[in-house]
């Protein structure tokens, strides 16, 4: 086996331990959609009408500028807790054992990505489909959705592997929680995911400008329209992709923490 | 490769951890050193904290050595930890199975990210569980799985590359007597079969007795001594006498019968432990009589009175200076 196919052969088996774990408790799947679905909602009726506030950039209808933010929330929040593997693996044995075995330690990592992109993908058909059932209508067509589909699943690649990153530095469940959270939460409000940044204090716009979850909530929006600003995506969608390489790199990197503190 | 070579040296290990805020370093290795002939089974006995983990940790690259170097079949294990990870097993003291697959899935994986191809990773992995009993759990998650069954699909994980060293972090704590006798059984069993060197971390001293050809003695970071259970035995140079007093523990009486037996022709290493008279004689059965007439004309009074072959908690406690029991809670 050479050095090249290693790394990707052990991706490949890892991720599939992943998605066996995932295939026997599917209902997974249904808890992490409870909330970004009742946010949608919920949401799309109790803020109809920002859309009549002069200066709202999202057009006419309230749910459509939504249903990105909120595929996006759904990513941010799910990848956050990709690095529950990782303890679950530690308070047993298996890291350690991985860890004296030739096991990739990139493909320790990408292997949790992969597995949070699959889930991201099968999340953000469903809240679409929901949006559609409940009105909204996206002019972006089949194209628009995969771009969506490619910004919710970089934006689930850059999280994965920072959450991975602090599990294996934090050590555990709690801190790990408490991590995730205390920065996904200001990321999620300091975007335009559910309210048009122009219309709020123009710090918030410009913190946003530097925020990756804004940057996953313009691509995936603009991508949905009729007349998207290619630029604009792509632009956005290459700082993604810039920073996801980054942080993979450190999460790889903090095996190396890991190992010194056992 | 010849087995000459396969096997382990550990040379002044030291490491430390930090205490804390404010708390200084704990040292966990304070100069470890043994070496185990390729081939064998080397045991490391001791109570838990006297860094037979760590030594384990570091000899199979899972962690690193402050001072000190380590080999693993002729290679060294902080220079070249990826060529060490190839040609090891590693069962760690906390299961290494993976409760959400099965025991054939956790076997297949193991034996994929190690290398082989799936075909090869299959036959092996229905080779281990035939020989570990677990055909009819082998499509079983593991989290439905007993102790003792998953302690052995622990140690056939391990198995799955066919190391030519295999490190065995306690294994068979947790384990009812039943399931501890079962695991003996297999791993005398597996020594002959698999032709590698196994390093085996225990503080059961019938364990280490009954596995080990050679061991050492681990006490606070350090060995204590080294030698097969037998050499070790018969360093001691006859049996145990071990009486019981009536007396306190630390009463004047104790101390009485402890100057009285010193004296005492025929016996030697005389130590007061609490309220127990430990002895050597060259006979137990011929120096008991004395003893005990001795303390009776003193009139101090014996709860209990006890003759034994020396066993390995005696090695212990005449390296040691405590006994193991006492060590271990």
């Amino acid at each position: 086996m050479t050095a090249f196919t290693q790394p990707l052969t052990h991706t490949a088996l890892l991720t599939g331990r992943q998605l066996r774990a995932f295939g026997r408790n599917p209902a997974y799947l249904v808890i992490n959609l409870i909330q970004p679905i009742i946010w949608l909602l919920l949401f799309g009726q109790l803020f109809k009408s920002v859309v009549d506030i002069p200066g709202f950039s999202g057009g006419g209808d309230y749910l459509v500028f939504l249903t990105p933010g909120i595929v996006m929330m759904m990513a941010l929040f799910g990848s956050a807790w990709a690095g529950t593997s990782y303890i679950q693996d530690m308070e047993r044995g298996v890291m350690d054992r991985f860890l004296t075995s030739p096991t990739s330690r990139g493909g320790l990592i990408v292997a949790t990505m992969l597995y949070q992109a699959v889930l991201t993908v099968l999340q953000t058909l469903v809240v679409l489909g929901v949006a559609w059932l409940a009105g909204a209508r996206f002019d972006g067509g089949v194209g628009g959705i995969l771009i969506l589909l490619l910004a919710a699943v970089l934006l689930t690649f850059l999280f994965a592997a920072f959450s991975d990153a602090i599990a294996l530095l934090a050590k555990q469940q709690t801190a790990l929680i408490a991590i995730s959270q205390l920065i996904s939460f200001p990321l999620m409000f300091l975007s335009s995911a559910i309210m048009d940044t122009k219309l709020s204090p123009a710090w918030v716009g410009n913190v946003s400008r530097f925020n990756p979850v804004e940057w996953a909530v313009v691509a995936g929006r603009q991508a949905l329209q009729s007349s998207p600003d290619w630029a604009s995506i792509w632009g956005h969608l290459g700082l993604l992709a810039g920073l996801c390489v980054i942080m993979t790199a450190l999460a790889t990197a903090a095996f190396r923490a890991y190992q010194r503190s056992v | 490769m010849t087995n000459t070579d396969a096997g382990i040296i550990a040379r002044d290990l030291h490491k430390t951890y930090p205490g804390g805020r404010g708390v200084p370093r704990v040292t966990a290795l304070d100069g470890v050193g043994f070496e185990a002939e390729a081939g064998t089974i080397f045991g490391l006995l001791g109570p838990n904290g006297a860094g037979k983990s760590t030594t384990v940790k570091i000899l199979s690259t899972l962690s690193r050595a402050e001072s000190g170097t380590g080999e693993v079949a002729g290679i060294d294990v902080a220079r070249h930890p990826d060529r060490v990870r190839r040609v090891i097993g590693f069962v760690a003291q906390k299961s290494v199975a993976d409760p959400m697959d099965t025991g054939r899935e956790n076997l297949v994986l193991a034996g994929r990210l190690q290398g082989m191809s799936g075909g090869d990773a299959r036959s092996r992995a229905a080779e281990l569980l035939g020989r570990f009993s677990l055909d009819a759990a082998a499509d079983r998650l593991v989290k439905t799985y007993s102790g003792g069954m998953a302690r052995k699909l622990d140690v056939a994980i391990g198995l799955m590359n066919r190391p030519q060293v295999l490190f065995l972090d306690e294994p068979t704590t947790g384990l009812d007597p039943e399931a501890r006798a079962e695991m003996w059984s297999e791993l005398e069993a597996m020594a002959t079969v698999e032709r590698m060197t196994v390093l085996l971390t225990t503080h059961y001293l019938e364990e280490a007795d009954r596995l080990a050809s050679r061991l050492a003695i681990v006490d606070h970071g350090r060995v204590v001594v080294t030698g097969t259970p037998e050499e070790l035995k018969d360093g001691l140079h006859g049996d145990a006498v071990i009486v019981e007093l009536a007396a306190e523990a630390g009463s004047p009486d104790a101390v009485e019968a402890f100057r009285l037996v010193e004296r005492l022709p025929g016996l030697s290493e005389v130590l007061l432990d609490g309220r127990v008279l430990r002895s050597r004689a060259a006979s137990g059965a011929g120096a008991l009589p004395h003893v005990l007439a001795a303390l009776d004309a003193a009139r101090l009074a014996v709860a209990s009175a006890t003759v034994a072959r020396p066993s390995l908690d005696d090695v212990y406690l005449r390296h040691t200076g405590h006994s193991y029991e006492g060590a271990r809670s």
